[in-house]
């Protein structure tokens, strides 16, 4: 195989990518199908806020209404931001500890495919009978007794593609441990790095609660038990618990990687090393581990008791201790730093304070008693919108363009970014500020209109207006990556000339083995330290040789289908269709087939000879 | 060293030293095999001999459930080995996120 890239037809680019095992080219897809599931949520946002810019609006029904909320919430966390989130923990962080690929670059693809299988299921369910409509948590008192097969969609569509989620966490996990360049100690890793590492490690211990109370809810549904029935002697509140005991960490595991994209973007364009290193990585750990024990502030008021109620309130407070501890190491990046207003540091500086006002209403919900009051209003859809958009959302958003010229060795228009950022951040500000206040007043969330004269009429239209404007922002984006895709200026290795970390020290986009020789990390920044020391790049830490590569697999997509026919065929056996018990076995079959061929066949990969490597340092240096 | 197989053709393994190594494992290994007899002999004597009520035993054997685990896991996994520090970590936090839960469920929910 040659290592010189070569036009390729439409075809066979299609099939390279359903191929592929490469952690760049898994990246893309991520991005690509996140990307997707974004605008699909987006527009399901935006239907939200035309029904509710008027009062007593028609423009959908109240049982459509529940819908698109359910399946706002649900594919804007677990079809948007995860994938998003992955599409860089791919691309960058096998490049930021010098690694060629992931530990297990065959689990790498199989992830995605579960991942994309399982959104495409979950969505399909507006084409077949209705989506889910009992909210995003899907509590089981409502969605044991809701019609049709909306929940069975959200249950199976989810549990695949949680499946993805969950391999792909301890692939990551066992890539930072085991898959260091020499020199790269823990404490010489990125903080992007840092933060994969931690988030994978809460996607270790958060998924397994969410895989058992969508097992629960499923035997319910689907084959008659009654884990979650009152009636019959069931607990519906124990779905509560198991749902949060997954809910809470993973909104960690979303804004961690976040915080990792800033502290890199507060780095490179303050042109100084992360003020406070040590303690940025002790708060990210301690985030971390306090995630996990704070699950039950989501139900202060199922009755816990003023001792449980106390206890989690008070957990909760303490993670504000750490998250301080960030903010206040990024403030003193930025001082005395020559800082540098890139598109990605626009995005880094809104971040700071729409996350501290996402934060100081976090600290005022946590407080049990005070939250009798806000509970299931539009306080904590501000609330929560403030983290998740101010942190997450803005976090990605700004991660697209920082490494945009590394996955795609082009610069996006900085101008155009600038107009998407404005368009973004002062929409999301207008839509979200005033529903504090809508919460206050006493709007009550997930209800699908309201009454003129209550006071609601003037706010609601301002959060409409600043959906629009969001809307506005993110068409621009989407305008700009056309536009620079169309282009095709190519950049070279640095294109922020200020990079500091082993991403920046080869080309963009990186040769598919990324590193023709592993480089010799000798301190934090690694990349910035030879330039400070004048060299041009990495001082290798090994003699040319031969590269050992895995080959492209088709099963993960095979895999991965299998359960996608599988799921159908559970769902709909319930209404005695006498196709459903074949489907379901048919695509068990094809899933567990793959297996057995994957386990049986030996493949041994490839390798790139040295001689190979060496007539390459001639042609293109 | 002493994770290369002797076999490796590496000039720098040392038999000798590997050798000693090797009972000293041994000579572990025995002794916890030992102890793990003694101690499941005992969690069936607690239950047999009369004169000790169900609250002693439950909780005499879970604690004695509890001493196998660290010695299957330390002695017989070779978690006290060099090397297992990332497992040991990850087992210790699942199992912190795991019992934290039964706890929240047994005193919240089923109390």
């Amino acid at each position: 195989m040659s290592t010189i890239a070569q036009k390729k037809g439409f075809g066979a680019t299609v099939w390279d990518f359903l191929t592929t095992v490469d952690h760049k080219k898994i990246a893309i897809l991520y991005l690509i199908a996140g990307g997707f599931f974004f605008l699909v949520g987006g527009l399901e946002a935006v239907f939200i806020r035309i029904q509710l810019a008027v009062p007593n609006n028609d423009f959908v029904s109240a049982g459509a209404f529940n819908e698109i909320i359910t399946m706002h919430g649900t594919t804007m966390i677990f079809l948007a931001a995860m994938p998003l989130i992955f599409a860089f923990m791919n691309a960058v962080m096998p490049l930021q500890i010098g690694a060629r690929d992931v530990a297990f670059p065959f689990v790498n693809a199989l992830g995605f495919w579960l991942f994309f299988f399982g959104g495409i299921f979950l969505n399909l369910s507006w084409f077949l009978g209705g989506a889910p409509d009992a909210g995003w948590t899907s509590y089981a008192s409502l969605a044991l007794h809701s019609k049709g097969h909306g929940i069975d969609f959200y249950v199976l569509g989810l549990q695949i593609s949680g499946i993805g989620t969950l391999i792909g966490g301890i692939n990551f996990l066992v890539t930072i441990i085991n898959m260091r360049a020499p020199g790269m100690t823990y404490m010489r890793m990125p903080l992007f790095t840092w933060t994969t590492f931690v988030a994978s490690a809460l996607i270790l211990f958060a998924f397994p609660p969410l895989t058992v109370g969508l097992t629960l809810m499923m035997f319910d549904r689907l084959f008659g038990a009654n884990f979650f029935d009152v009636t019959m002697g069931g607990n519906t509140v124990i779905w509560e618990h198991l749902f949060w005991i997954f809910g809470h960490p993973e909104v960690y595991i979303l804004i961690l990687p976040a915080f990792g994209i800033f502290s890199e973007i507060f780095s490179i364009f303050s042109r100084k090393r992360l003020f406070g290193y040590s303690s940025m990585v002790f708060a990210t750990v301690l985030i971390g581990f306090l995630g996990f024990m704070v699950w039950a502030h989501h139900m202060f008021t199922t009755g816990l008791g003023p001792v449980a109620n106390a206890i989690f309130a008070v957990a909760t407070m303490a993670i504000g201790v750490p998250t301080g501890i960030k903010i206040f190491n990024w403030l003193f990046t930025m001082w005395g730093g020559s800082v540098k207003f890139t598109v990605p540091m626009y995005y880094a500086f809104g971040f700071i304070p729409s996350f501290v006002m996402g934060g100081v209403t976090g600290v005022m919900v946590a407080t049990a008693a005070a939250d009798y009051q806000y509970h299931d209003t539009y306080f904590v859809v501000a609330h929560f919108h403030y983290v998740i958009v101010g942190g997450v959302v803005l976090g990605i958003l700004a991660g697209v363009h920082l490494w945009w010229p590394k996955m795609f060795g082009t610069m996006l228009s900085e101008t155009l970014g600038k107009v998407t950022f404005w368009f973004f951040f002062i929409g999301f500000h207008l839509t979200f500020f005033i529903q504090h206040f809508l919460g206050l007043w006493g709007m009550p969330r997930r209800v699908f209109t309201y009454l003129p004269g209550q006071g609601f009429d003037t706010a609601n239209m301002v959060s409409s207006i600043g959906a629009a404007f969001m809307s506005i922002g993110v068409l621009v984006m989407l305008y700009n990556i056309i536009m620079t895709s169309v282009k095709n200026v190519k950049v070279g290795n640095d294109p922020w000339e200020d990079g500091r970390t082993l991403e920046w020290s080869i080309p963009s986009p990186p040769p598919f083995y990324n590193f023709k020789q592993l480089p010799l990390v000798r301190g934090l920044d690694a990349y910035w330290i030879e330039k400070m020391d004048g060299k041009k790049g990495m001082t290798p830490a090994e003699p040319l040789g031969d590269i050992h590569m895995p080959n492209g697999s088709f099963i993960p997509f095979m895999i991965a289908l299998g359960l996608f026919i599988a799921a159908f065929g559970a769902m709909y056996h319930v209404d005695k269709e006498a196709w459903a018990l074949p489907v379901l076995i048919i695509g068990l079959l094809v899933t567990f087939g793959s297996m057995f061929v994957r386990s049986i066949k030996d493949d041994h990969g490839f390798h790139i000879h040295k001689e190979e490597l060496q007539d390459e340092k001639g042609a293109k240096a | 060293m002493t994770n290369q197989p002797l076999s490796s053709g590496n000039p720098r393994v040392d038999v000798e030293y590997r050798r000693k190594k090797s009972a000293e494992e041994m000579r572990y290994q025995v002794i916890s095999f030992t102890l793990m007899i003694f101690l499941t002999l005992v969690a069936f004597a607690s239950v047999a001999l009369k004169g000790f009520t169900a609250w002693f035993t439950v909780p005499f054997i879970l604690l004695l459930a509890a001493v196998q685990v660290v010695f299957q896991l330390f002695y017989f996994m070779h978690m006290s080995h060099k090397g297992h520090e990332a497992p040991t970590l990850f087992l210790f936090s699942g199992l912190f996120v795991g019992l934290t839960a039964i706890l929240a469920f047994s005193t919240i929910i089923w109390w």
